[in-house]
């Protein structure tokens, strides 16, 4: 597909290396011509420097024609106009990134009206990203399949953990709950084990299954922790407002603390129901103070990565059971914060840049074949866990999976069979209707019949 | 450094040149030369086996930077050659090593100049080989490989940044492997219709793909004594004329054109400035021969084409142009170093830094008179950044400062000026002919061995743009420790 991006900052960077990965060809609209000259020494895309919402520039990018445009430049007014402009150029479809709380209202109103195909808005995800993960605090990140009917959840191993050293198949043996392993991760490298793989301490398995065998599991392993009931965020920026009110909604207690008081003032009258504190988070005896030990989660969201980072690890100190951080780099390796101990990790551009990526992908099967419901990337975009639905066409339907010659480096880890989680084995077959979750590295499924080999 | 992606592109490069020697040696055969096609197929076994060798585990990490680009492409181009120069000697139809290395690099180098007294005497292989090395140095052969490898990432972009021609170095579609494809899809479509064209004009196929080879790479390697003057037909004149001067339009153009765009091809300052000089150029000369040629017809054709022959850098010739005034050879030394557009074959400053340096200097003297004054230099319709406008003075002073070092060390040689100095700006602009000794019906022979080694890096120098060749030498470059 032929994808012209609008903005080349921290997601149209993202989204530029997750889509030319993909094989898709990719043109990418900037002023800054230092940006974009970076940006094709790292990708194979072409670079336009200008401004993206005039016409001569997207003709000059090729939009007459184009099967996308994504406009992330950091102003929402431009998006707009740049979509605007597309699609009467002739792009077929735009997206654009609107984050200013205040247009949320009339989305709907604008969509319609401009054209876009999807409105993103990089804060909301993150913070309902962050929202999910405290649903569920045992969790180091929690993504859902089927409208929530099955869950995929992080966990890591700890040194004292009863499974390292074990193999999968010993795992599947002791614990006889429905919850399979799709992915490993180790030092920043993942795998799709097999059932001889050994877990080691440090390593983060991500399991699918549903929600009350996910539980019993954790309980099982003791790191159940207590439902999350207040909540200490640090840093009231739009992502902290967004976080704030969503908790709330869900009578969740917040205790929001922001370093600028006019903005204080302005929260305090947004969010009546939330403790607004007025004071810097970085430091300590504020948090000391505020006795944020005593929250359940703390969530560190200014401005500044380092600060989220040592933040956190003081509060992880402190003994706050789960704790949040932002980053907003992208080019900050998990494997490396891993390293430092931390334990959530949020990346709102990562998690834009997926969204994108989801509708892109449902975009290029528009057939009526097995399109993909759900994409969850894991560990910075390493791995993909999917799920398909199997339409009425598919060839393979009823096939036993023994007899399927599938590719490596990819696990069918659900069947998702009228509500009712089957984990599979090599007896079992993918019906007309079921729900299928598929984790796989290193490769880009676009409908059920990749999983096999060409 | 990522020694080891240096390797595997390095065999890539090499197996490439195997593949390509298969060409000659089919030629060999069928003029019935078997020795020299059991020659040039054994060599391209040993490349193909040597290169499949070295790449034959491909590197896990494949990522690399400028630095790797530049030197990749500078070290290719000096092994290309030096490989490449092997069945030349190996066949004793160039007896000294450094003879055959000198031969090769101009071939590959697009440049032209010779070191044979009697072009006439190599075989049909040997022949069609030298030719066609012109032509796979004119796109260049890490494009190539870029068009036929599957890579990913957006390092390889450093590859073509450093091996492509011009001052600035784009795609024309967003994957750098297609645009590759189309820029060779462009080149062979353009050398076929060049020989389909003198093939109708009565020259045998064998000269006609020859002689397009040639004129494709902005190269001239003639395949007469007496270049194209052979032929002495104005049809064959006017036809290679027109392809120099083709293949030394910017090939984005091209493919401007075939996406229905011609209008803004037309437009491009640098196409409307190449046109221009070459038709002044071609009538100033064709005035000032006319006492030598009586006939105004005669002196435009040979002015025209020997103007479009030295602007692209092809060095292809039809007079002795060392008999005519003092003024026509001047001009043509000046047109040496203007050179072709950027983004062609052809060789040379480029008009597109030369209209840079001009307006550049044209700004400096604008704020002499207002100081204060700001203003951009703008180029194609557009604002060319003041880091640009540096590069381009830098590489104008470096071009210059090694080309003077070239004519101080070639002129231990103790020929007269004319020559020394023509010969450099012959190599380092990869022409081929220059003037005197190394004119249309002199050579290269009779530089000693030490002059031609650096006459070879000289034109290894203009082809690549200067920087790979200096970064090869550059021992901070080689200290650069990768880490595995």
């Amino acid at each position: 597909m032929k994808i012209v991006i609008v903005g080349g900052g921290k997601v149209g960077a993202v989204l530029a290396g997750l889509l030319s990965q993909e094989d898709h060809d990719i043109v990418i609209i900037d002023t800054n011509q230092r940006v974009l000259e970076q940006l094709s020494n790292l990708y194979d895309v072409m670079a336009v420097t200008g401004n993206g919402a005039t016409m001569r520039i997207q003709e000059d990018a090729g939009v007459k024609g184009a099967d996308l445009l994504v406009a992330v430049t950091s102003d929402d007014l431009t998006n707009m106009l740049c979509c605007l402009v597309a699609k009467k150029i002739g792009a077929r479809q735009t997206m654009a990134r609107i984050r200013n709380p205040e247009y949320a209202d009339q989305l709907h109103l604008m969509q319609e009206e401009l054209g876009l195909s999807m409105v993103v808005n990089p804060e909301q995800v993150a913070a309902s990203e962050i929202g999910r993960m405290l649903t569920f605090p045992s969790a180091l990140q929690l993504d859902s399949f089927s409208r929530g009917r099955v869950e995929l959840i992080e966990i890591r191993l700890l040194e004292d953990s009863p499974l390292a050293g074990r193999d999968l198949a010993w795992f599947s043996a002791k614990y006889p709950f429905k919850v399979l392993v799709g992915a490993v991760e180790r030092q920043g490298e993942v795998v799709i084990p097999r059932g001889d793989f050994v877990m080691q301490a440090g390593d983060r398995l991500h399991l699918t299954g549903q929600h009350a065998s996910i539980v019993s599991l954790c309980r099982k392993l003791k790191i159940l922790k207590e439902r999350v009931r207040d909540v200490a965020i640090v840093g009231g920026s739009r992502l902290g407002y967004y976080l704030a009110r969503n908790l709330l909604d869900n009578g969740i207690s917040v205790k929001l603390i922001e370093q600028r008081e006019e903005r204080c003032v302005e929260l305090s009258q947004l969010l009546p129901k939330a403790l607004i504190i007025h004071g810097d988070g970085a430091q300590h005896e504020l948090l000391l103070e505020e006795r944020v030990e005593q929250s359940d989660a703390l969530i560190a969201l200014t401005g500044m990565d380092e600060e989220n980072i040592v933040l956190s690890l003081f509060a992880q100190n402190l003994g706050v059971s789960k704790v949040v951080t932002k980053i907003s780099r992208p080019s900050y390796s998990p494997a490396m914060l891993d390293k430092l101990g931390l334990e959530s990790v949020v990346t709102p551009s990562r998690l834009t840049a997926s969204s994108i990526l989801r509708y892109v992908r449902a975009m290029q099967n528009a057939s009526p074949g097995s399109q993909i419901q759900t994409l969850h990337h894991i560990v910075g975009g390493q791995a993909e866990a999917l799920e398909f639905r199997v339409a009425r066409q598919w060839p393979y339907a009823g096939a036993r999976l023994q007899d399927l010659n599938l590719r490596p480096h990819l696990l069918i880890a659900g069947i998702l069979r009228k509500g009712r989680l089957i984990i599979p084995n090599g007896q079992s077959t993918i019906e007309v209707g079921d729900n299928v979750i598929i984790f796989t590295a290193g490769q880009h499924l676009k409908s059920l019949t990749d999983i096999l080999k060409s | 450094m990522n020694y080891k992606m240096i390797r595997y592109m390095l065999g890539q490069v090499i197996s490439t040149e195997g593949y390509l020697m298969l060409l000659p040696s089919l030629c060999s055969l069928l003029y019935g030369e078997h020795r020299h096609f059991f020659l040039f197929l054994s060599m391209s076994f040993f490349l193909i086996a040597g290169g499949t060798y070295l790449a034959w585990k491909a590197p896990r990490n494949r990522t690399f930077y400028a630095a790797e680009g530049f030197i990749m492409v500078a070290l290719s181009w000096v092994v290309l050659s030096a490989l490449g120069a092997l069945p030349f000697w190996i066949s004793g139809q160039i007896p000294s090593f450094i003879d055959a290395f000198f031969e090769t690099v101009s071939g590959f180098t697009t440049t032209g100049s010779s070191i044979l007294n009697d072009v006439e005497a190599l075989s049909h292989g040997m022949l069609f080989w030298r030719s066609f090395t012109h032509w796979i140095g004119g796109m260049g052969v890490l494009v190539f490989v870029l068009a036929v490898l599957p890579m990913s990432g957006g390092w390889a972009m450093h590859l073509m940044r450093a091996e492509a021609p011009g001052p600035e170095v784009g795609k024309l579609v967003s994957k750098l492997r297609s645009t590759a494809k189309i820029l060779y899809g462009i080149y062979v479509a353009l050398t076929l219709i060049q020989v389909a064209l003198l093939c109708a004009g009565g020259l045998p196929l064998f000269d006609s793909l020859l002689t397009s080879f040639g004129t494709a790479g902005t190269g001239g390697f003639g395949i007469k004594n007496s270049s194209i003057a052979f032929y002495d037909s104005a049809y064959v004149d006017m036809v290679v004329s027109v392809f120099m001067l083709l293949f030394g339009v910017n090939f984005n153009l091209f493919y401007l054109a075939l996406a229905g765009q011609i209008g803004r091809a037309l437009k491009s300052e640098e196409l409307r400035a190449y046109l221009g000089i070459v038709a002044v150029a071609t009538l100033l000369i064709a005035f000032n021969t006319l006492p030598y040629y009586k006939k105004f017809s005669t002196a435009l054709r040979y002015s025209l084409f020997q103007v479009s022959s030295i602007i692209t850098t092809t060095g292809f010739s039809t007079a002795n142009y060392d008999l005519w005034p003092g003024f026509s050879q001047c001009i043509l030394v000046l047109l040496m170093f203007i050179g072709a557009c950027a983004g062609s074959t052809g060789g040379g400053l480029k008009i597109s830094r030369i209209i840079i340096l001009f307006r550049g200097a044209k700004r400096e003297i604008s704020r002499m008179i207002h100081p204060r004054a700001v203003s951009a230099i703008r180029f194609e319709g557009r604002v060319v950044e003041n880091d640009t406008v540096q590069k381009v003075f830098i590489y104008f002073i470096t071009f210059m400062a090694l080309f003077a070092g070239s004519v101080l060390l070639v002129s231990l040689n103790e020929f007269d000026f004319t020559s020394t100095f023509t010969a450099v700006a012959a190599c380092i602009n990869n022409i081929g002919p220059g003037l005197n000794m190394v004119g249309a019906t002199g050579n290269f022979s009779q530089f000693s061995v030490f002059s031609k080694l650096i006459l070879s890096l000289d034109m290894l120098v203009g082809r690549l743009e200067i920087f790979p060749m200096l970064m090869l030498f550059s021992p901070a470059v080689w200290r650069l420790r990768s880490k595995e």
